[in-house]
């Protein structure tokens, strides 16, 4: 049986009066990939976000139920949603790297999480980190200009490189390759496989093949039918929710009949 | 498609829009000769006033005389005035205005921001009259007590409350700049574990840098072109100091002064209001075009 990293246990997430999701009840296996997959609107993304609080930047957003990191309900009061973003990652759906250059987009994050070592030191750390993401060899002659003088690719690239730098456990995906071209898609998908040996990841994604490619474990979010709230109706291995499927609705999304 | 289009009742629509067009056209080149007309009379009186005055003269001299038997016509004495109740004016409004501009964006929960942006607002319509009997009676006698030296019209209390007058201005403006930072770069900063002051002075400062730098020109140039308060409260003596509780006199008060005042119209002293009026046009044309460049190069970045 694989290492549990984060449990979550009845999770609801409100945005005002608006109930997103409820009930979610999964864990999340250490060194893999689980896939979130589901039709638009169902709540992916909510669910992903939550996991390392960064929902709550959201005006009105209230959460319930637990997110167990560790054995440790993140939700639990005193826990500081900065400390929990700095152990658990995140990229976003298009490369957001900051307006600086490619060393200092590593190097931000490094310098504020309270790393106090030398130049060299500093040094050392960016390079592991663009090795890492693969993207070392293609900005090394180039590591003080400008992060946006990146190709998209270069740019989500960056942007995992500047997290993994701080050697979170969990990185958390939202659609990482949907803004990019097929040959950006796969160099990721490449990115991604090579990185479980160190880190846990969970990639939301809408892009079935891509779930199918890369993933250990899927989970399959629907809308509920009376409410329109999105739940998780199907968690399994990835090779069992796209071969024999449990539930029917899983196996409609997944073969294509709807979504 | 051809035959389409050609079927449509064009003629109609088509004269509506000319007309219309030729109308806005009319009017924004009314305000454009207005423009224009000013800027001409301005020149043609500033032109007289140097074919009497030397450029040497106006800009070498230390003393600024005008109005006395012994004319002297050096104008920095009022720009000397003018600059320094600006600075002044800015060490109040800059610090304040950006703190305020992140508190809105940034801290201030919806409702909050929906009740403090619009009060702020209502400070910039307080009209310019009401700060200048604000600083001459309330701050001027208040000042006295800390430091008893304090002349009755003096820089300091003109610059602090004009501080306040400018300080909308700057909050609004930078508060636009650093709300037009995308979501996406306070996502990042996050993400990473970065708190909400350092997302705040490490990533949205930085990335919104033109626009507050433009805004804290713009107020600059407010502050130097600002009559009523330093007509008010800062007095009349045009002299080069830096001693801020002393009086001095801006190229706006000077201005009022003269035009208010029994001095000849034709005479060489009265010609020298335009000769300031030209330097405070080109003081401030030059700060608006540069906070004007400044602001459009952050748009380019980010589009």
């Amino acid at each position: 049986m694989p290492e549990t990293i984060i449990e979550i246990r009845n999770l609801s997430v409100w945005y005002g009066n608006f109930h997103a999701i409820r009930d979610v009840t999964l864990p999340i296996y250490r060194n893999a990939i689980t896939a979130i997959i589901g039709p638009s609107g169902c709540g992916k993304s909510t669910l992903l976000r939550s996991l390392n609080r960064m929902n709550e930047l959201i005006p009105g957003v209230q959460t319930t139920g637990e997110v167990l990191y560790q054995g440790q309900n993140i939700y639990a009061p005193g826990v500081d949603p900065v400390s929990v973003r700095r152990r658990i990652g995140m990229v976003f759906q298009k490369p957001n790297p900051f307006p600086k250059s490619i060393y200092e987009n590593i190097a931000w994050g490094v310098r504020i999480n309270g790393f106090r070592g030398s130049k060299a030191e500093l040094d050392a750390v960016v390079e592991n980190a663009l090795r890492q993401a693969a993207l070392w060899d293609e900005v090394k002659h180039k590591l003080h200009e400008s992060g946006f003088s990146l190709s998209g690719g270069q740019q989500q690239r960056l942007c995992i490189a500047r997290t993994i730098a701080l050697r979170p456990e969990v990185i958390l995906m939202d659609e990482p390759a949907s803004a990019l071209d097929p040959i950006a898609t796969l160099r990721i998908e490449e990115l991604m496989q090579a990185l479980k040996k160190d880190f846990t990841i969970v990639v939301v994604t809408h892009n079935m093949q891509q779930a199918a490619r890369v993933s250990d474990y899927t989970a399959m979010m629907m809308l509920v039918e009376e409410t329109r709230t999105g739940t998780v109706i199907e968690f399994g291995e990835t090779q069992k929710i796209f071969t024999h499927p449990s539930d029917k609705r899983t196996e409609d999304y997944v073969t294509g009949r709807f979504g | 498609m051809t035959s389409l289009i050609h079927d449509l009742p064009a003629r109609k629509a088509r004269s509506t829009d000319t007309f219309v067009r030729g109308v806005l056209f009319i009017v924004s080149l009314i305000s454009i000769l207005t423009t224009i007309g000013i800027v001409f009379v301005l020149l043609q009186e500033t032109l007289y006033f140097f074919s009497e005055v030397s450029l040497a003269q106006f800009f070498l001299d230390t003393r600024w005389t005008p109005l006395f038997v012994s004319r002297r016509f050096g104008i920095w004495p009022l720009v000397n005035g003018t600059l320094l109740v600006s600075f002044i004016a800015l060490l109040v409004a800059l610090p304040l205005g950006l703190l305020a501009a992140i508190f809105m964006s940034e801290y201030a929960s919806p409702g909050v921001r929906g009740w403090l942006k619009p009060t702020l607002e209502i400070l910039a319509g307080i009209p310019t009259v009401v700060y200048g009997y604000f600083a001459l009676n309330f701050v001027t006698p208040w000042l006295q007590k800390i430091f008893p030296q304090t002349q009755i019209f003096n820089a300091l209390s003109a610059g602090l409350v004009m501080g306040f007058m400018i300080l909308p201005l700057v909050a609004s403006l930078s508060e636009d700049a650093i709300a037009s930072v995308p979501y996406s770069l306070r996502e990042a900063a996050y993400s990473l574990g970065a708190t909400r002051w350092e997302t705040v002075t490490q990533v949205l400062i930085p990335a919104a840098f033109s626009g507050i730098t433009a805004a804290f020109i713009l107020a600059f140039s407010r502050a130097v072109g600002e009559t009523m308060i330093v007509a008010i409260a800062a007095g009349q003596q045009p002299k080069l100091t830096l001693n801020v509780l002393e009086s001095i006199e801006t190229m706006t008060a000077y201005i009022v002064q003269v035009s208010l005042g029994d001095t000849p119209q034709q005479s060489l002293a009265f010609r020298t209001i335009f000769a300031v009026g030209m330097m405070l046009f080109l003081m401030t044309l030059i700060m608006n075009l540069l906070s004007y460049y400044i602001a459009r190069r952050v748009r380019e970045v980010y589009q």
